[in-house]
């Protein structure tokens, strides 16, 4: 029985991640926005298993507060095995390109807030010499593209961070996961037409229990996406500048 | 827009989906939305789920409460029988009615008003159901249950979503002490025979005939009654593994009499009389559930399934008159069942009554909306009717003429605010409004 906490509780690839954890008795530790929507959540992984869940109602773009959310969840629970950051929010590009703060915005939901509680529970980790800590990335932060750079750039900046993170809490046996998953067919992304390329969250879940499971480091979901990122990344930028892509 | 379709891939339709992401936003959705039908795993064959808007439930599929002592579930309508049954079997409980697939939604379970192989004994999936929430045309929410709001319960169970949008459900379900049944093959080589062994195992919890459709003369009918029972010994584990998918449909080239004639041969002398197996939940319940997406095992074009029931009384005349019709058209039936059905319910638009139902799966070739039509005029002299969870082409008149409680269930959809707000493209074939 593992002690899990999940940022961005609600979001829909945590909340099915989370499901796993319940059916399998683990412990889970949840944080979120909407008080009416982690309650929900809280009966159903009940339901589920969890032998104990405690939620925390809170605003992860309130940078300030994280310092005493951090010291208040690890109050609760000591020795946390997991913890699973997941929160974020899927850029308008256009109304970021017309203002400067939605711009600004996204780059804090996306980027800022999570390196702040990277920051955080990097030096609690890094002091337990043990645990595991898994970051939604994505595909979209390998390279800018100008129907979603800022969301990527965002996310390029949290691939950057956990890449050095990893690097520096190897020596300390804590694991940092990157994951990078490519289309999924969520909420955030229901205004989406959708193709072949489109998984469904319970099947990006499944995977990244996976990769915590395993330890892994940096995980492409689904693993194609990991070859399509190579080709795009191997365009000159040059030529990628004409790409409509 | 989106194309959607029935489990039988016929008719499809261009639609606009709405998806929320919880059961919260529904009423204001239904409060700003003009008219729509509720959706939930596609699962019902033809048109009932087909509408130019769409609200589809799949992230409406929490479980809300499970008093594991009493065995009494409360979840919301999108969550699938399939999730259920990952959580309830370990505590030794199981589904007090289901069909033939785990993949459909609580709700739609509710909406089709389903029914299993033990019907003749529990009745339909509804008369299970201690109290349902729903959200009305007005955008209120309601509860009903037998004892109050009865009429719209009534109309809900069984009524294809044209009542409102189901919520949350609270079942009752069944203790079992395994997780694993104890099935009897009992094979037999004519339709008098089969109809015999129904009637000798009346008793049997579960039961089901495979029947081969396309044998003839003397043989007509000749089919493998299966019977279930849960075993009392075992564990309660479950094993629900994801399913394996089909990649493309099959060529049709592949899909014709000699090929389904040589399957259901090959089924029938691989059958073993007076066999006893134990075997798990799973495949007792669901053996098609392995497959992802076997409907795409017949034409592109897609298949129709038929469903009727027709009374006791001449019903083995009457199932043989069916069976000649079929055998005699030019349609190739891959898979035919038939089943004995208990007392009717309550439920307005409830599909079981006394009798047989007769299920067959239809590739969709020219010939086969003629071949319907002709099963469809011999249905109503039989005094059976037509499952609308099957339905794709039924016409008006039948649909009226069969379902004699129509009148009242317009009635309570008038009263609640339904009429003009929850409507299918089966509801507008069928007339109502």
């Amino acid at each position: 029985m593992k002690k899990i906490l999940i940022f961005g509780a609600t979001s829909s690839i945590a909340e099915h991640c989370a499901r796993i954890w319940a059916a399998r008795g683990d412990k889970l530790y949840l944080v979120a926005r909407n008080k009416k929507k982690v309650q929900t959540l809280k009966d159903d992984l009940k339901v589920r298993g969890a032998s104990q869940i405690t939620t925390f109602c809170a605003d992860l773009n309130d940078i300030e507060q994280h310092g005493k959310l951090i010291s208040e969840v690890s109050e609760i629970m000591n020795n946390i095995d997991i913890v699973l950051i997941a929160h974020g929010t899927l850029s308008n590009q256009n109304m970021c390109e017309l203002n400067v703060v939605e711009t600004l915005n996204e780059i804090k939901s996306n980027a800022l807030s999570t390196i702040s509680l990277l920051t955080l529970l990097a030096n609690r980790f890094e002091a337990k010499k043990n645990g595991t800590i898994c970051v939604i990335s994505s595909v979209a932060g390998d390279r800018g593209r100008a129907s979603n750079y800022v969301y990527g750039s965002a996310k390029a900046m949290i691939t950057a961070f956990t890449s050095g993170l990893r690097q520096r809490l190897y020596k300390s046996n804590v694991a940092i996961i990157t994951i990078k998953p490519g289309y999924v067919d969520t909420p955030m992304t229901s205004n989406f037409k959708k193709g072949l390329l489109w998984i469904k969250p319970h099947e990006v879940a499944s995977k990244i229990v996976k990769a915590i499971d395993r330890k892994k480091s940096e995980v492409y979901i689904p693993v194609f996406w990991w070859f399509i990122m190579k080709l795009i990344r191997a365009i000159p930028s040059g030529l990628f500048k004409r790409l409509k892509i | 827009m989106t194309k959607i379709s029935g489990w039988g891939n016929y008719p499809q339709q261009e639609t606009h989906l709405i998806k929320p992401s919880s059961c919260l936003a529904i009423h204001f959705i239904i409060k700003n939305e003009k008219s729509l039908i509720a959706r939930g795993m596609g699962r019902s064959y033809g048109d009932s789920a087909n509408a130019p808007k769409v609200l589809q439930t799949s992230n409406c599929d929490r479980f809300i409460e499970f008093d594991v002592n009493n065995g009494i579930l409360k979840a919301e309508a999108g969550i699938t029988l399939r999730e259920i049954l990952k959580v309830i079997v370990s505590h030794g409980w199981f589904l007090p009615v289901t069909p033939g697939t785990s993949y459909v939604t609580l709700g739609g379970a509710i909406a089709s008003d389903v029914h299993g192989k033990n019907h003749h004994i529990v009745g339909t999936f509804g008369q299970h159901v201690k109290s349902i929430s729903i959200v009305l045309g007005t955008g209120e929410v309601v509860t009903a249950s037998q004892v109050i709001n009865q009429d719209l319960f009534h109309a809900t169970c069984g009524g294809m979503g044209l009542t409102g949008v189901i919520l949350s459900a609270t079942i009752q379900l069944i203790p079992i002490s395994s997780s694993f049944m104890t099935q009897k093959t009992i094979k037999v080589d004519c339709i008098e025979a089969l109809c015999e062994a129904f009637e000798d195992n009346i008793d049997s919890t579960y039961s089901v005939a495979w029947i081969d459709c396309l044998a003839k003369g003397k043989n007509l009918g000749r089919g493998v009654l299966i019977l279930g029972e849960h075993a009392q010994n075992g564990d309660l584990e479950i094993n629900i593994r994801d399913p394996i998918s089909i990649p493309l449909s099959t060529p049709s080239i592949f899909l014709n009499k000699v090929t389904m004639k040589s399957i259901n041969n090959v089924y029938w002398y691989m059958a073993k009389h007076n066999q006893t197996q134990v075997i798990p939940l799973i495949p007792f319940f669901y053996p098609l559930d392995a497959i992802r997406n076997w409907n795409k095992f017949f034409y592109k074009s897609g298949f129709l399934q038929f469903q009727c029931v027709i009374p006791k009384t001449n019903g083995i005349t009457n199932i043989k008159k069916l069976l000649i019709e079929i055998s005699e058209s030019s349609e190739e039936s891959f898979l035919a069942v038939l089943k004995q059905f208990g007392k009717v319910n309550n439920n307005l638009l409830s599909f079981p009554t006394e009798g047989y139902t007769l299920a067959l799966d239809f590739n969709l070739k020219k010939t086969t909306l003629t071949t319907l039509r002709r099963l469809e005029e011999l249905i109503i002299t039989m005094n059976g009717r037509i499952y609308l969870t099957k339905d794709a082409v039924m016409q008006e008149a039948t649909f009226k003429s069969t379902y004699p409680q129509w009148e009242v269930f317009e009635s309570v959809r008038k009263k609640y605010g339904a009429i003009g707000k929850f409507s299918s493209e089966q509801s507008k074939r069928l007339g109502l409004a």
